[in-house]
C-alpha cells in the first residue's frame, strides 16, 4: 500500500518535463471591473454537479432525466460521445442541454407535469474507458417542437471538461426534420451543417458525436 | 447588450489554445466560434427552473459530516454575482467543489497521496439573492500535484460555476486567494495573460467581514456578461 501510494506520487510529479514557462508575477496588480475569465471545470466536477450519476451523496439538482414521473409522453434518448483531436473519447466531459417541450415551450417555471426542460450528464458517469466505461453522454427526455420563426426543432447543448478554458455552446437537430428555413441553421457555412445534426438511429434513439477538432470539427456559437 | 453579433467578451477570456496547459491542445476547437445575427430564440435569456436547495447545501462543513467536523480551516467565501454593468444578478444558481485542507478531492479518479477527510465531500450550491449576494461556509483548500509539467501545482482554489439569466450568463470559473506563493507558476490562472482581468479571480480578505472567534472571510464578486435581451422583446424576425 505505501509503495503503490509512492510510485503515484512519483508519477504525478515526473510527467510533463521541464518547466517550460515562466509568468510575471502580477499578483500586485489590482484587478479592473469587469467580467470573471471564464477557467476550465477540471476532471472533477462530478461530486458538485452530476454527484447522483457518479454515486457520490450530494442530491442532484438536475439529472440526464428531463421528463419527469410518468407524463404518458413518448420519449426520446439522445446519446453521444465527446473526441479529441486524437479521434479518442472524452470521459470528463460535462454535458448540459436546455430545450422546449413538444409543443415549442419553454419550462420557465415550475410545471405540473415535471418536465424540467434541463439536464446534465458527465461523460465519465460510467467509468473512464479503460475501466469499462463507455464515455458515453446519454439523456432522456422528449422531442422538442419548433419555438417559431420558421426555426427546426433543436436543442441547446453546453459542453466543458478539462482542457477547455471556456465552455462551448452549440445546438443539437434531429435529421427528419425539415432545417430548410431555421433561422440559426442559415448562418451555418454549409460544409459544417451535419455537425449539428442528430442521427435516428431507431427505437427513439438520437446519436450526436461532438468534435472538438478534426474535419467533422462541431460548429459552437459565438455565445 | 442584446446584440448577438457582439459575441462573448473573449478580450477578457483566455484562449482556448493556451499552450502552456497541454491539455487544451487536444480539446480546443480550432475554429472560431460562428457569430450570429440574432435569430435564436427566447431561451437566449431564460434561467433553467432550479429546485429549492437543501439546508446544508451552502454549508460545506456541515453537507459532508459522518461523525465529526472536517479537519481544516473553516472559512466564510461570500460575495455578489453582477452583471457588466455592475447589475446584481438575482436568482443565479452557483455551485462550488474543492479539495479538502490537505489538498485532496473525493473523486474516484483522484491519485494524489493525501488524505481523504470522512467528513468533508468538497461540494455545494446556493442561489443569489435578490441583490445578488450569496454565501459559503467551508475549509480552506489546500495546493495539489497534477501532470501539466515537472513539478506542477496547483494553487489553492474553489471551482464555481454559475448559471445566472441565460447563455450569456453561464460561467465556469475558479476562485483563487490571495498571495498564494504557486500562482506565478500556474498555467490555468495564467491563460488570462493580463494580470488586471486575471485578478479579478483572486478573492479578498475581509477582516470587517471576518467572524470572531469562528472563521476567516474571503470576498469573491463574479461578473458575468450582461443577459441578452429576447428576441421578443427585440422584435427580431429571422425567419
Amino acid at each position: 500500500m505505501a509503495d503503490k501510494t509512492l510510485s503515484n506520487a512519483m508519477d504525478i510529479n515526473d510527467r510533463g518535463g521541464k518547466h517550460p514557462f515562466e509568468y510575471e508575477d502580477g499578483q500586485r496588480v489590482e484587478a479592473s471591473f469587469g467580467v470573471t475569465p471564464s477557467q476550465t471545470v477540471g476532471p472533477f466536477f462530478a461530486y458538485g454537479l452530476t454527484p447522483g450519476a457518479y454515486g457520490y451523496p450530494l442530491k442532484d439538482i438536475h439529472s440526464s432525466n428531463l421528463t419527469g414521473a410518468d407524463r404518458g409522453k413518448t420519449t426520446i434518448t439522445l446519446e453521444g460521445q465527446v473526441f479529441d483531436g486524437d479521434g479518442a473519447s472524452v470521459h470528463d466531459a460535462l454535458v448540459e442541454i436546455i430545450q422546449a417541450d413538444e409543443t415549442g415551450c419553454y419550462a420557465d417555471s415550475p410545471r405540473n407535469d415535471g418536465f424540467s426542460g434541463y439536464g446534465r450528464c458527465g461523460t465519465g458517469s460510467n467509468g473512464p474507458a479503460e475501466h469499462g466505461g463507455d464515455t458515453r453522454f446519454s439523456f432522456v427526455t422528449i422531442k422538442p417542437g419548433s419555438t417559431g420563426n420558421g426555426a427546426a426543432p433543436f436543442l441547446t447543448m453546453i459542453v466543458t471538461m478539462r482542457g477547455l478554458l471556456n465552455h462551448c455552446i452549440t445546438r443539437v437537430y434531429f435529421e427528419e426534420d425539415d432545417l430548410s428555413s431555421d433561422p440559426v441553421l442559415a448562418q451555418v457555412p454549409e460544409n459544417r451543417l451535419h455537425t449539428l445534426v442528430a442521427r435516428n438511429v431507431g427505437t427513439g434513439r438520437y446519436r450526436f458525436d461532438i468534435h472538438m477538432q478534426g474535419e467533422n470539427e462541431t460548429v459552437f456559437f459565438d455565445l | 447588450m442584446g446584440d448577438l453579433s457582439k459575441g462573448r467578451a473573449w478580450s477578457q477570456m483566455p484562449s482556448q489554445a493556451f499552450k502552456d496547459y497541454r491539455s487544451t491542445q487536444k480539446r480546443a476547437p480550432t475554429q472560431a466560434p460562428v457569430k450570429l445575427d440574432g435569430g435564436w430564440d427566447r431561451s437566449i435569456s431564460l434561467s433553467p427552473v432550479w429546485p429549492k436547495t437543501g439546508e446544508h447545501d451552502a454549508n460545506l462543513t456541515a453537507n459532508g459530516r459522518i461523525n465529526g467536523d472536517p479537519i481544516g480551516e473553516r472559512i466564510i467565501v461570500e460575495g455578489r454575482i453582477l452583471d457588466d454593468k455592475g447589475r446584481p444578478v438575482p436568482n443565479a444558481l452557483i455551485e462550488i467543489w474543492q479539495a479538502n485542507a490537505a489538498g485532496r478531492y473525493v473523486h474516484r479518479e483522484e491519485i494524489h497521496p493525501a488524505p481523504i477527510d470522512p467528513n468533508f465531500l468538497g461540494a455545494g450550491r446556493c442561489i443569489s439573492d435578490a441583490d445578488g449576494y450569496y454565501r459559503f461556509i467551508t475549509i480552506k483548500p489546500g495546493s495539489y500535484p497534477w501532470g501539466n509539467h515537472r513539478n506542477a501545482w496547483r494553487p489553492a482554489h474553489i471551482h464555481f460555476s454559475i448559471f445566472g439569466a441565460g447563455l450569456a450568463q453561464r460561467l465556469v470559473t475558479q476562485m483563487y486567494f490571495p498571495g498564494d506563493p504557486t500562482l506565478p507558476y500556474d498555467p490555468i490562472f495564467n491563460s488570462t495573460t493580463d494580470a488586471a482581468i486575471r485578478n479579478r479571480m483572486v478573492s479578498r480578505f475581509s477582516m470587517e467581514d471576518t467572524v470572531p472567534q469562528w472563521a476567516h472571510c474571503y470576498k469573491f464578486d463574479i461578473v458575468v456578461a450582461g443577459a441578452y435581451a429576447t428576441p421578443f422583446e427585440e422584435g427580431h424576425s429571422h425567419g
